[in-house]
């Protein structure tokens, strides 16, 4: 007899508690805006930030609202910008996706060391000592804030530069953002030629500073038929929406800082 | 109704019988959602509210159900299902009424429908043998220890995630050290409460 009671009342306690979920579930039901699951459904998730937003499923909703562009997920490129725009039935312009370049060749055989670092191993510690310990102040310290920063694992040091294997790179701009030297910047993937320097100082400077920096010597800008290369500040910039990639400047380029680059393919020079 | 009784079971379930620190209740969501303090003070709060809606729930349940056909027994087994499906009709509710709420608390909601530490408030009320007015005050007072478990250590933490901890302490390990030093520290509040308003 006591077992039935038992039984009775766990069973009654259980149904009442069901009843009452299902009648809440039927009557308190919220209507989910499905634009903004099938939007969600075509980005990565890697919830890299690069759109700008809190993560996928921010920028999901974002997107389905209106706010925002639908061609902002880099990690996604063309392919997800494609999805997109059918789920949302507009147009959507692509820009070529990018991937991050290091602007600087200075490793430890081309730069001298102006002293010895023992700090706090990160560059944003090292730069505010006298920018750094090494003898060129625009270049790469090569103590991996980058390297932590990336979400991927593209960025390795080596002989205190940091390398970014454009493979890997999803473009998320992030070792572009903590790099207190600014040395890192996101290129098209489809570019020939990089400039491999930072360095603003004068030619003969620049060259006692590191083995390896643009002397700004005109030579490129003299040899470009085409207008896209200036120097600028002592320093060789690309206007890459000019830039035919016949690849002359770098021929010409007495220091090789003008590299010829094939990132598709994991070539950075 | 004595309120200095009231008094002494609040603060004592705030400060000498912490869940957390001292009954080792709740170490759960105490190790997971304390890595930032606005977290914690949401999870903190969604705690202290289940707990109350259980407590509300559960003693009647316990006095007027189970003691009638005397089946004590079934308590732990009711209570979990009582506070489980009670928790996901408060989130479906609020989702419905109130989604601004929702989104502050409903987040957590979830991690706590079964979690022992509200159980446990719940069953320690009926073992402790408080009436209904006591047993609230009691789940106020073990909610309220538990969102200052979950600050202090929150605190604690962002200190130790500056701080450069010895490679064989990374992580979890440090994590368990700091909380066993609190621990310690609310050991010290034993025998105060009583004795302060005596």
């Amino acid at each position: 007899m006591n077992i039935l009671i038992a039984l009775l009342v766990a069973v009654v306690i259980g149904l009442i508690a069901g009843i009452m979920l299902a009648l809440a579930s039927h009557f308190f039901k919220v209507e989910e805006n499905e634009t903004v699951k099938a939007v969600r459904e075509c980005l990565p998730g890697a919830n890299c930030g690069a759109c700008g937003f809190a993560g996928c499923d921010a920028y999901a909703q974002a997107v389905a609202e209106g706010k925002a562009e639908a061609n902002l997920c880099i990690p996604g490129g063309p392919d997800v910008a494609g999805q997109l725009s059918a789920v949302l039935g507009v147009e959507i312009s692509v820009e070529a996706p990018k991937v991050a370049y290091v602007n600087c060749s200075g490793d430890c055989s081309a730069v001298a060391q102006k002293a010895v670092y023992e700090g706090l191993q990160s560059c944003k510690a090292a730069t505010m000592v006298y920018g750094g310990p090494f003898s060129c102040k625009f270049g790469c310290i090569g103590l991996g804030d980058c390297v932590a920063e990336c979400p991927v694992g593209a960025i390795s040091v080596k002989d205190t530069l940091a390398r970014i294997d454009p493979k890997t790179c999803i473009a998320c701009g992030k070792c572009v953002k903590t790099c207190p030297k600014g040395v890192i910047s996101l290129v098209g993937e489809d570019v020939v030629v990089a400039v491999a320097c930072s360095n603003k100082e004068k030619g003969a400077v620049a060259r006692k500073n590191c083995m390896n920096a643009c002397l700004g010597c005109k030579k490129c800008e003299k040899t470009c038929e085409h207008d896209a290369i200036k120097v600028i500040d002592n320093l060789a910039v690309i206007d890459y929406a000019k830039c035919e990639d016949c690849g002359k400047c770098a021929e010409v380029c007495p220091t090789g800082r003008l590299k010829i680059v094939d990132m598709k393919n994991g070539v950075i020079g | 109704m004595d309120v200095k009784a009231l008094i002494i079971i609040l603060m004592s379930s705030v400060l000498v019988d912490n869940y957390v620190l001292n009954r080792f209740l709740g170490i759960c969501p105490f190790l997971g959602v304390s890595k930032k303090v606005n977290q914690s003070v949401g999870m903190g709060i969604a705690v202290i509210f289940v707990m109350l809606v259980a407590t509300a729930v559960t003693w009647p349940i316990q006095t007027f159900i189970l003691n009638e056909f005397g089946l004590g027994y079934l308590q732990t087994i009711v209570f979990i299902l009582v506070i489980a499906s009670l928790v996901q009709f408060i989130e479906i509710f609020l989702k419905k009424t109130i989604p601004a709420l929702h989104q502050s608390l409903g987040v957590y909601l979830p991690l706590i429908t079964t979690n022992c530490a509200v159980l446990g408030v719940t069953i320690n009320n009926i073992t402790d043998g408080y009436n209904f007015i006591e047993s609230m005050v009691s789940s106020l007072g073990c909610g309220l220890g538990f969102l200052l478990a979950m600050v202090l250590f929150s605190g604690m933490r962002s200190r130790i995630e500056e701080s450069d901890v010895p490679e064989n302490f990374k992580g979890l390990p440090v994590t368990l050290v700091a909380a066993s030093f609190i621990s310690m520290a609310f050991f010290g509040f034993a025998g105060i409460v009583e004795n302060i308003l005596a």
